[in-house]
């Protein structure tokens, strides 16, 4: 065999084994945050954690109304942003076809899918914290509904694309409406994929930190008045896990375990909800 | 789907139908403007914000290092130059392993491996950035600060020139640590998208250079690197406009000071983690009016960046066909 030969399988050898490396360092970097999540977490998930309100420092409590705030802004997001962004993508998938307009929308909803969430927060600042005069859970909630509607107008389109024209051809052929072939033939079949986004756009602002911080504030007391600042993991987090206090820092780490893992499970349980029913097609 | 389209009433009396159709079109099309309205409100009401400090400062906000909120003094070029500097190592981070991986997935891995590994990376892109954060002060920071940066200081920094950038105290927080953790971020995002940038190269093409005995290196350098160029800078690009934005993890490492300095080891401050830490605090319009003409510099970059990297995947999109 000539050196060439022998240069160029050693060439491939070194290249393939790089890429290796490269696959095992991502999942390696995935094992130690959670790894770091766990070790330090663990011993903050106690009852206390779930019932008691963030303490001041030096006494003890929980992340009670940080946890409840955290679930009420997102499921309030997700009920605004869900609907807007399911129907600007119908718009985009049923009436889409040979419209100008279309395709600069669709260029518009992903400049906005990736644009940092900290300049969503600094536009609902201005447009409702300074024009009501305070920090509220409902500014924090519209942040957040901003950066829902893009996701859901991506995977909404990506899905409604999915379905065979057959299939609404042959609901127009019956005398249906455009409309209602949408609404029970395209809806009912991209259903699942549907929902999937959503959940994936719930899971995505569930962890949100920079919007929330100018919108919702902070709380340190449980609150369910939609009006004034409430509390929420990310935040609290992030102010528990800078301060010098050590059972601060404890909290913020049990939060941080809580609010992960919470995000792990809803982004498998999406995907395995996507998948299911679909195997061996 | 048990019923069948029989058993659902679809039919309706023709002026019903249309004024029904004329309804949901136009609800749909009102939903989907609202997402151009977005965009625009943002823009404008950023740079409506941003008026009273730019009328000030003029065209030096962008040139001047000063920012003193007590003499209201204020100027955006630390920041800007730590977010530009940040994601560059970000960049250098998270490119070669996230090329690696879709390297790996497309062409090395086993089928039935491809869709767990490719599900892994995704749950990396899922972590939220406030835990990475947090994973960044209380583990990368000392670790680097313990062993990485003594080292780099001790070789590279010995040498006249691109030495004086690994200069000075091992400190842990600074500018290179959070470009390191900004290049774990991105990573997820680039590999994702080069996997699928990818996979759109036609197998036949592959299979051929493979035919004539091509190694599997070869073939990724000679047919699929040449034929989704475009594509894997694309996704690249998309990286960087999350490197640039990206706000939680960067606060926390960065060590927030507002200065420029030659070692990539010292702190900075970007412009994100500047907003995070400071808007809340900031009194005085003109101090307020600053960090929002930040925000909007920061909006004009990543926009820029973002609509290249779009318009670089429509166009590979467009060759392959899909």
């Amino acid at each position: 065999m000539s050196p060439l030969y022998w240069r160029r399988r050693a060439t491939n050898a070194v290249v393939m084994t790089l890429a290796l490396g490269a696959t095992a360092l991502g999942l390696v970097w995935l094992v130690l945050v959670l790894w770091t999540l766990v070790a330090n977490g663990v011993a903050a998930i106690t009852p206390s954690l779930f019932v008691e309100s963030t303490p001041p420092p030096g006494s003890s409590g929980g992340l009670a109304n940080a946890i409840y705030g955290s679930i009420v802004m997102t499921a309030a997001a997700t009920l605004i942003g869900a609907p807007v962004g399911i129907l600007a993508g119908t718009y985009l998938a049923e009436y889409g076809a040979g419209s100008r307009i279309a395709p600069v929308i669709r260029f518009v909803n992903d400049i906005l899918l990736s644009a940092p969430s900290i300049i969503i927060g600094l536009f609902v600042y201005e447009v409702m914290v300074l024009k009501m005069g305070h920090f509220s859970a409902w500014a924090g909630a519209t942040a957040l509904a901003i950066i829902v509607v893009p996701v859901v107008v991506r995977t909404t389109e990506d899905m409604l694309n999915l379905v065979p024209t057959a299939l609404r051809e042959a609901a127009a052929a019956l005398g249906a409406p455009k409309w209602r072939v949408i609404v029970f033939i395209a809806y009912r079949a991209a259903m699942q994929g549907m929902l999937t986004g959503v959940m994936l756009a719930f899971a995505r602002i569930a962890g949100e930190t920079a919007p929330l911080l100018f919108t919702a504030l902070n709380n340190q007391f449980f609150s369910t008045d939609m009006n004034a600042p409430m509390a929420n993991l990310p935040v609290v987090i992030f102010q528990f896990a800078m301060s010098p206090y050590v059972d601060w820092q404890s909290l913020a780490w049990g939060g941080a375990l809580l609010i992960t893992v919470a995000i792990l499970i809803l982004n498998i349980a999406a995907r395995l909800f996507a998948a299911w029913g679909s195997f061996g097609r | 789907m048990t019923d069948t389209v029989s058993s659902l009433d679809l039919s309706g009396t023709p002026r019903r139908r249309t004024f029904g159709d004329r309804l949901f079109k136009a609800t749909a099309a009102g939903f989907a403007f609202l997402v151009l309205a977005i965009l625009a409100a943002v823009i404008l009401t950023l740079a409506d914000g941003a008026l009273p400090a730019l009328r000030e400062f003029g065209i030096g906000f962008v040139a001047t290092e000063e920012w003193d909120p007590v003499l209201d003094e204020f100027g955006a070029l630390a920041p800007i130059y730590g977010t530009l500097i940040t994601s560059v190592i970000a960049m250098l981070v998270g490119i070669p392993v996230a090329f690696g991986i879709a390297v790996f997935i497309t062409e090395l891995c086993p089928t039935w491996l491809k869709r767990p590994i490719g599900v892994l990376i995704e749950l990396l892109a899922a972590i939220p950035s406030i835990i990475y954060g947090i994973w960044g002060l209380f583990v990368l920071a000392p670790f680097l600060q313990r062993h990485v940066q003594p080292f780099l200081i001790d070789t590279v920094g010995t040498i006249p020139g691109i030495g004086a950038l690994f200069r000075g105290p091992p400190l842990g927080i600074g500018i290179f640590t959070a470009g390191i953790i900004l290049g774990i971020m991105v990573l997820p995002f680039i590999a994702s998208i080069t996997r699928d940038v990818f996979e759109t190269v036609p197998p036949i093409l592959k299979e051929s250079a493979y035919g004539l005995g091509a190694t599997t290196w070869e073939v990724v350098r000679s047919v699929v690197v040449p034929y989704t160029r475009v594509g894997i800078v694309g996704g690249v690009m998309l990286g960087l406009g999350r490197a640039l934005g990206e706000t939680m993890a960067v606060t926390f490492v960065v060590g927030n000071a507002h200065r420029i300095d030659t070692s990539l080891f010292a702190p900075g401050t970007t412009i994100s983690a500047a907003l995070a830490n400071e808007f809340t605090e900031a009194v005085g319009d003109l101090y307020l009016s600053s960090l929002i003409a930040l925000g909007f510099i920061l909006f004009l970059i990543t926009f820029a960046v973002l609509s290249l990297a779009k318009l670089m995947l429509l166009r590979l999109q467009q060759r392959a066909g899909t």
